[in-house]
């Protein structure tokens, strides 16, 4: 079975974001990058099907700079078997050209289980996992918080709404993966030393022309300071007025 | 990830690391920001090593990790430094751990033990599931160790030990010993599995640092060990001397990581704490002493940095290690004292970790040979005139 892990490579959570001078992308400058968070789940959970299996292939498949190899090699540290990068060095944000260029990949490197992260924790367009699977004619479940194979049948779960929904859906398929799903694993010393020794591609992207473009980017408004009401019991009816009229929160 | 520890590096010495190491460095860092830190303050009130921890550090693959074979990871000098580094950050307490378990206990069985020593204790000692500990100090022999009381006598097929050996780390929570003892006056190293009858381990209470480990009195009574327990390949002082400079080689870089942090701590505290109406990170007198603390770890760092090339070239000497080791931790502990003095009174609750730092390093700064005793192995090698004895 051979399964492609899709992961982004975005801004580290804590970076304190600055818009670039073009005012429609944001300053990469001295910002660090790691894998997508929902990525990881992705990447799990295919190491965890590898091991259920016991055979086949993991593939790390990321579209980015040549500098997102750092993160392909996170991968493999952590069990990947192979990592891609396909390059670019275009701010991509068009969902639909990002899935067109992993489906063009996927067309010439078949396999049978697409698995993401259930959005990038930067863009959040949460578009890939349904894009990809139209343009590969893939069964496609998101959002999974479980999820079990067997017979080359997945049982996923989602929680919904007020509700958890349960669904089968046959292989070939594009998986989107949630938080709770599984525990990430930590790449060990064994696994990081591995890891160079693992094939790790290069090869350009193959991306149609955008259909979206981002017009303008701007951070939101700073917060405006916190006000003391008052102390102690007497400041509560303030407080809840305040809450109920001003901040219209409760 | 709700721990804001950002690592100093004003010179960019990360580019001195290849991305290998760099890797590894921030796996360790990880797993400490994520494991470690949300424990460490309970464990230290507690006086307890978090032992669930112990088999997840063999996952990660820190237990003589810059040995090669029996299940280590066989990493550079510089990536098995930077593991220190990391862990200590946490607490002295864990890089201790650490370092008496692969430096100090399967680094002597990996150099002079038998293949059937080897197999027996190095993949479980790598993985976590036996920890060891390191007999050499006695209650009345610290730093002349040579002067130790605790003997071996032969007695048929076997090895017959008496004596007490004082302030060992992990001695109550091991399941093998590497005891110093001398066997018709030298030196020579055994391993004495802790359900030998007559081995008991107690542990020390009552510690104002490194709380968080286990530091224990062993008492051998009449213990009875094969012959096989020996390790055959060393005799004399240098076997316990080589085990050291490894470890002081870890402890050189590990203190690094407890500048570090109370560097960082330093610095936040001092951009958000207000005085006469402005951060005190504004004052002169507070942004020298962050300067200070910078300066040193730079200095620190570089200096490590030459030890690790001199240690994969095969050119470090002990007096090399006694420098760095003696250097860093001084420093580190002058930037917790210094790094708690910008805290004022909060530096003094454990809702900071400044202190606690700081009384660990009372300890970095005495085990594996005093800050003066190393000063006295360099003032030897710098003179040619002995001034310890
Ligand atoms: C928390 C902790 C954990 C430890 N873990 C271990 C362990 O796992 N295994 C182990 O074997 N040991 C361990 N030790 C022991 C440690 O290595 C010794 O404490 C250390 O070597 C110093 O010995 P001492 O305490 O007897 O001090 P002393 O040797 O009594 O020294 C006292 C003072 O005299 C000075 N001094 C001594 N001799 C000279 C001299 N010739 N010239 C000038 N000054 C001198 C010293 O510098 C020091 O200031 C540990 C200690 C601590 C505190």
């Amino acid at each position: 079975m051979d399964i492609v892990v899709c992961i982004k490579r975005v801004p580290a959570t804590d970076t304190a974001i600055k818009i670039a001078a073009d005012g429609k992308s944001i300053e990469t400058n001295g910002v660090s990058f790691e894998m997508n968070a929902y990525d990881e789940f992705a990447l799990e959970q295919a190491l965890l099907i590898k091991e259920q299996l016991g055979e086949g292939t993991v593939t790390a498949l990321t579209i980015g700079p040549s500098l997102a190899q750092k993160v392909m090699r996170d991968a493999l540290a952590r069990g990947a078997d192979k990592a891609v990068v396909l390059t670019t060095d275009e701010w991509i944000y068009d969902g639909a050209q990002v899935a067109q260029a992993l489906a063009t990949y996927l067309q010439a490197n078949p396999a049978q289980i697409v698995l993401c992260g259930k959005q990038a924790v930067d863009s959040d367009n949460n578009q890939l996992a349904g894009n990809l699977a139209a343009r590969l004619g893939f069964g496609c479940v998101t959002e999974v918080t479980k999820l079990e194979l067997a017979d080359g049948t997945f049982t996923a779960e989602r929680d919904i709404e007020g509700a958890r929904e349960v669904v089968t859906c046959k292989t070939p398929a594009v998986i989107s993966c949630n938080k709770g799903l599984n525990q990430p694993r930590y790449a060990n010393l064994k696994g990081i030393m591995k890891a160079k020794k693992k094939p790790l591609e290069e090869a350009a992207a193959d991306l149609p022309a955008a259909a979206m473009e981002i017009v303008s980017l701007e951070l939101p408004p700073a917060r405006a300071d916190g006000r003391i009401i008052g102390e102690g019991v007497d400041a509560v009816p303030a407080l809840i007025e305040a809450l109920r009229n001003e901040a219209k929160a409760i | 990830m709700s721990d804001p520890y950002k690592a100093l590096d004003f010179y960019n010495v990360d580019d001195l690391y290849t991305e290998e190491e760099l890797m590894i460095r921030d796996a360790v860092r990880s797993w400490v920001s994520d494991r470690f830190m949300p424990v460490i303050e309970e464990h230290n009130r507690a006086a307890t090593f978090p032992r669930d921890l112990i088999p997840e550090l063999g996952e990660l693959g820190v237990y003589g990790a810059s040995l090669t074979g029996y299940g280590c990871a066989g990493l550079s000098p510089v990536a098995s430094g930077l593991i220190c580094q990391e862990l200590e950050r946490g607490d002295s307490g864990l890089r201790s751990f650490v370092s008496v378990q692969g430096s100090l206990c399967m680094f002597p069985i990996w150099a002079y033990g038998t293949e059937e020593q080897k197999q027996k204790y190095l993949p479980d000692m790598a993985a976590g599931k036996l920890i060891g500990c390191f007999g050499l100090t006695e209650a009345d022999f610290g730093s002349n160790p040579g002067g130790m009381l605790t003997k071996a006598v032969e007695d048929g097929d076997h090895y017959v030990l008496n004596g007490s050996k004082y302030w060992i780390t992990n001695g109550s929570t091991c399941q093998v010993a590497i005891v110093w003892a001398k066997l018709n006056g030298v030196i020579r190293g055994f391993l004495i599995d802790s359900d030998t009858p007559g081995f008991t381990g107690k542990q020390i209470k009552n510690k104002f640092s490194l709380r968080a480990s286990d530091t224990s009195e062993l008492v051998l009574e009449d213990c009875r060990i094969p012959k096989s327990q020996i390790l055959p390949g060393i005799e004399g002082i240098k076997g316990p001397l080589s085990c050291l400079t490894q470890a002081r080689y870890g402890i050189a870089f590990g203190v690094i990581g407890s500048a570090q942090a109370a560097y960082d701590e330093a610095l936040r505290y001092s951009q958000m704490r207000i005085s006469f109406d402005k951060p005190i990170a504004r004052y002169q007198l507070v942004q020298n002493k962050l300067v200070w603390m910078a300066s040193e770890i730079t200095k620190a760092q570089l200096l490590c940095w030459k030890l690790a090339q001199m240690k994969e070239a095969g050119t470090m000497h002990h007096y090399h290690v006694s420098m760095a080791k003696r250097n860093n931790c001084w420093m580190a502990l002058e930037c917790c004292r210094i790094g708690r003095d910008i805290l004022g009174a909060n530096g003094i609750t454990d809702e900071y970790q400044m202190m606690r730092h700081m009384c660990n390093l009372e300890s970095v700064i005495t085990y594996e040979g005093t800050h003066d005793i190393h000063g006295l192995i360099i003032g030897r090698q710098l003179t040619g005139e002995d001034a310890i004895t």
